[in-house]
C-alpha cells in the first residue's frame, strides 16, 4: 500500500510533489502556530486588513444600492425625464452630457495618445533626452490633481480664450487629463508585442509605417482598449476638473460652447444644494453601475490581451 | 511617395509625443502667471504663514489650509498604509488563487469609483458614524479615514508589484533557515521591497493631497487651525472648490495662488517618486 502511494507521488510533476510534501491540514497548521505566536499574529493582521478593505468596498456599494435603488424606483420615471427642472431634478441631461463629453474627449486624446505611444515605443531611440523629457512630463501630468486641471482649464479656455463655461472647455481639459493614461497603457501594449512580429514584417519588405499600422497596432488592440476603457471610467467619474470648465448647467447643450454638467457634476450640484439627497442617491446608483460595468469591460479586455500574448 | 508618407507620419508621431510636454509647460505658465502676482501682492509670508483667511477683509493667509492638508494626508497615510501594506503582502504571498481572482478586481474597482461617490458615502455613512462615536461628524478624523480608504488601491497596487519583484530566493532562503512563511515574508521579502513600497506611499500622498470632491464633503471646511483631531479643517483643494464659484479680483487670484502651492507640492512629490523609482530599478 505504502509503495503504491510513493510511486504516485513521484510520478507527479515537480511542483506538485513539493506541494504534496508540504501539505498540512489546518489542525497541523494551528498546532504549529501555537509555538509561533508572532506568525499567527501577522497572519491574523493580514486577514483583518483584507476583511477591512473588502468590507469597506462592500459597505460602500451596499449602502448606496440599498438606499439608492428604492429612491430610484420612487422617482421613476420622472427622474429620467428629458428636461431638468428644480421640481424634478432629472438626471437624463446629465447622462447624455456624460456620453457626449466622453466621446469628444476620447476623440481628441486617443489618437494623440496612441501616436505619442507609437513614437515612444517604435520610433524614438532608447535613452534619448527627448524621450526622457516626454516620460517625465507624462508622469507629471498623471500626478496633477484634478482640481488643478480644473483651474487651469478655467484660466486658459474659459477666461483667456473666452470660451466661457462650455462643453468644449471641459472636453479639452479632460483630454489633457487622460492623455498620460492612454500613452502609458498603449506603450505597454506596444512593447508587449514580440519583436519577431516586427522582424517578420520588415523581412517581407514592409516599411516602418506599414509595420506599425498593419502588424504591431492590431496585436496591441486589447491592451489599448483596456486603457481607453479605464480612461472612460476617469471621465465618467470626474467632477473637480469640470465644475469650473464645463460648468453645471443641467440641459443637453445645443453646441460646443454651451455649459453642460455630467453625471458626477450633477451629483455634486445636488449635494451642494442640500435638498436632493434621495435624488443624489439615485444618481450615485447609476454612476456606480456605470463604473462597475466599465471596470468589468476593462478587465475583460486585459484578459484577452493576456490570452493573445501567450 | 511612400518615403514622404513615412516622414510625414514620423513628424505626426513626434508632435503627438510632444503634446504632453507642451501641456505641462502651458499649465505651469498659466498657473504661475495668474498666481504669483497675487502672492506678491499679499506678501509671501502673509500668504503662506498668515493664520486668517477672511476674503471680505482682504486677509488671505492659507496657513490653516496648508496645515489642514498636511494633517488630513498624514491621517490618511496612518490609516491607509498599514492596511494597504498588509493587504498587498497577503495578496502577493498568501492569497489562494480563487480568492485572488475576486480580490484583484475588487481593488481595481475601488480605484475606479469616482471621488464624488466616495464623498457621498463618507457624508452618508462615515459622518453619522463619527458623530455617534466622537461627537463631531465632519472632522479631520473623518476625512483621514475616508482618504485612507481612497488611497488603499494605489498603495496595494504598487506595494504588491514591489513585493512580487523581490526574488523568490529571499523567501526560500529564510524558509530553509527554519523561519515560518509569515516571518520569511515580513522579515526577508518585505525589507527588500522597501523602495518600491515607499514609492507607493508617495504616490498615495500625492493622491491624498490632491483629492478634492470627497474631502470637501466630510472635512467640515472651517478655515481655522484645527485644535483637536475631531475639529473640522479645510484643505487647500477644498478651499479652491468652495470659493472659486463666486470669487473675484484678488480673492480669485489668491485661490489660484492656492492652486500654485498645491501644484508645487505635487511637483515635489512627483520628483521624489521618480527618484525612488529609478533607484528601485537599479
Amino acid at each position: 500500500m505504502e509503495i503504491t502511494e510513493k510511486k504516485a507521488v513521484f510520478s507527479m510533476s515537480d511542483t506538485e510533489s513539493v506541494k504534496a510534501v508540504n501539505f498540512r491540514t489546518w489542525q497541523q497548521k494551528l498546532r504549529e502556530y501555537k509555538h509561533q505566536p508572532l506568525s499567527l499574529f501577522l497572519k491574523l493582521l493580514m486577514l483583518l486588513a483584507i476583511l477591512l478593505s473588502a468590507g469597506m468596498l462592500v459597505l460602500l456599494i451596499g449602502s448606496i444600492l440599498i438606499k439608492g435603488i428604492p429612491s430610484l424606483i420612487a422617482y421613476f420615471p420622472s427622474i429620467f425625464s428629458w428636461t431638468y427642472t428644480s421640481e424634478n431634478v432629472s438626471m437624463t441631461p446629465a447622462i447624455v452630457n456624460t456620453v457626449i463629453m466622453t466621446i469628444l474627449s476620447l476623440l481628441i486624446s486617443v489618437p494623440i495618445g496612441i501616436f505619442a505611444a507609437i513614437y515612444l515605443a517604435e520610433y524614438a531611440k532608447r535613452g534619448s533626452r527627448l524621450v526622457k523629457i516626454i516620460r517625465i512630463t507624462a508622469e507629471t501630468l498623471s500626478g496633477i490633481p484634478s482640481i488643478v486641471y480644473g483651474l487651469f482649464g478655467y484660466l486658459l479656455f474659459v477666461i483667456a480664450l473666452g470660451l466661457g463655461y462650455s462643453l468644449i472647455s471641459g472636453v479639452v481639459t479632460l483630454s489633457i487629463m487622460i492623455l498620460p493614461l492612454i500613452i502609458r497603457t498603449t506603450e505597454e501594449a506596444l512593447l508587449s508585442v514580440p519583436d519577431s512580429y516586427r522582424e517578420g514584417s520588415f523581412g517581407l519588405g514592409a516599411g516602418r509605417l506599414r509595420t506599425v499600422f498593419k502588424v504591431v497596432l492590431p496585436s496591441a488592440v486589447p491592451g489599448i482598449l483596456a486603457g481607453v476603457i479605464l480612461a472612460i471610467g476617469r471621465i465618467v467619474g470626474e467632477s473637480a476638473a469640470l465644475i469650473f470648465t464645463a460648468g453645471t448647467y443641467a440641459a443637453v447643450p445645443d453646441g460646443l460652447t454651451d455649459s453642460a454638467r455630467t453625471l458626477s457634476v450633477h451629483m455634486y450640484a445636488l449635494l451642494s444644494e442640500g435638498l436632493y439627497t434621495e435624488q443624489a442617491y439615485a444618481a450615485a446608483v447609476v454612476l456606480l453601475v456605470l463604473v462597475i460595468g466599465i471596470n468589468a469591460l476593462s478587465g475583460f479586455a486585459a484578459k484577452k490581451l493576456l490570452r493573445s500574448g501567450n | 511617395m511612400q518615403k514622404a508618407k513615412e516622414n510625414i507620419m514620423h513628424v505626426v508621431f513626434l508632435v503627438s509625443a510632444c503634446i504632453s510636454v507642451i501641456a505641462v509647460i502651458t499649465i505651469c505658465v498659466f498657473l504661475f502667471i495668474n498666481g504669483i502676482p497675487a502672492i506678491g501682492e499679499i506678501g509671501v509670508f502673509d500668504f503662506l504663514l498668515g493664520k486668517s483667511w477672511k476674503p471680505l477683509e482682504n486677509q488671505f493667509g492659507i496657513f490653516p489650509m496648508i496645515v489642514g492638508s498636511l494633517y488630513v494626508t498624514a491621517g490618511a497615510i496612518l490609516t491607509g498604509v498599514p492596511i494597504g501594506l498588509l493587504c498587498a503582502v497577503y495578496m502577493a504571498k498568501f492569497c489562494p488563487k480563487k480568492l485572488y481572482k475576486i480580490l484583484k478586481p475588487a481593488i481595481e474597482l475601488m480605484a475606479g469609483i469616482p471621488s464624488i461617490v466616495y464623498g457621498f458615502f463618507g457624508l452618508m455613512v462615515i459622518v453619522p458614524f463619527m458623530q455617534d462615536c466622537t461627537g463631531t461628524g465632519k472632522s479631520m478624523l473623518t476625512a483621514s479615514v475616508l482618504l485612507g480608504v481612497m488611497i488603499l488601491p494605489t498603495i496595494i497596487g504598487v506595494a504588491e508589484s514591489a513585493i512580487r519583484a523581490v526574488p523568490e530566493s529571499y523567501y526560500e532562503g529564510s524558509l530553509a533557515l527554519g523561519a515560518t512563511s509569515e516571518r520569511s515574508v515580513f522579515f526577508a521579502t518585505l525589507p527588500a521591497a522597501k523602495t518600491g513600497i515607499m514609492s507607493g506611499v508617495i504616490l498615495g500622498i500625492g493622491r491624498a493631497v490632491g483629492e478634492t470632491m470627497a474631502v470637501v464633503m466630510v472635512c467640515g471646511n472651517q478655515s481655522i487651525l484645527p485644535e483637536r483631531i475631531t475639529s473640522g479643517v479645510r484643505t487647500l483643494t477644498a478651499n479652491i472648490v468652495l470659493e472659486m464659484g463666486y470669487a473675484a479680483d484678488l480673492h480669485r487670484d489668491a485661490l489660484i495662488a492656492t492652486a500654485v502651492v498645491l501644484f508645487v507640492f505635487i511637483l515635489l512629490m512627483n520628483t521624489l517618486f521618480s527618484v525612488l523609482k529609478s533607484r528601485s530599478k537599479n
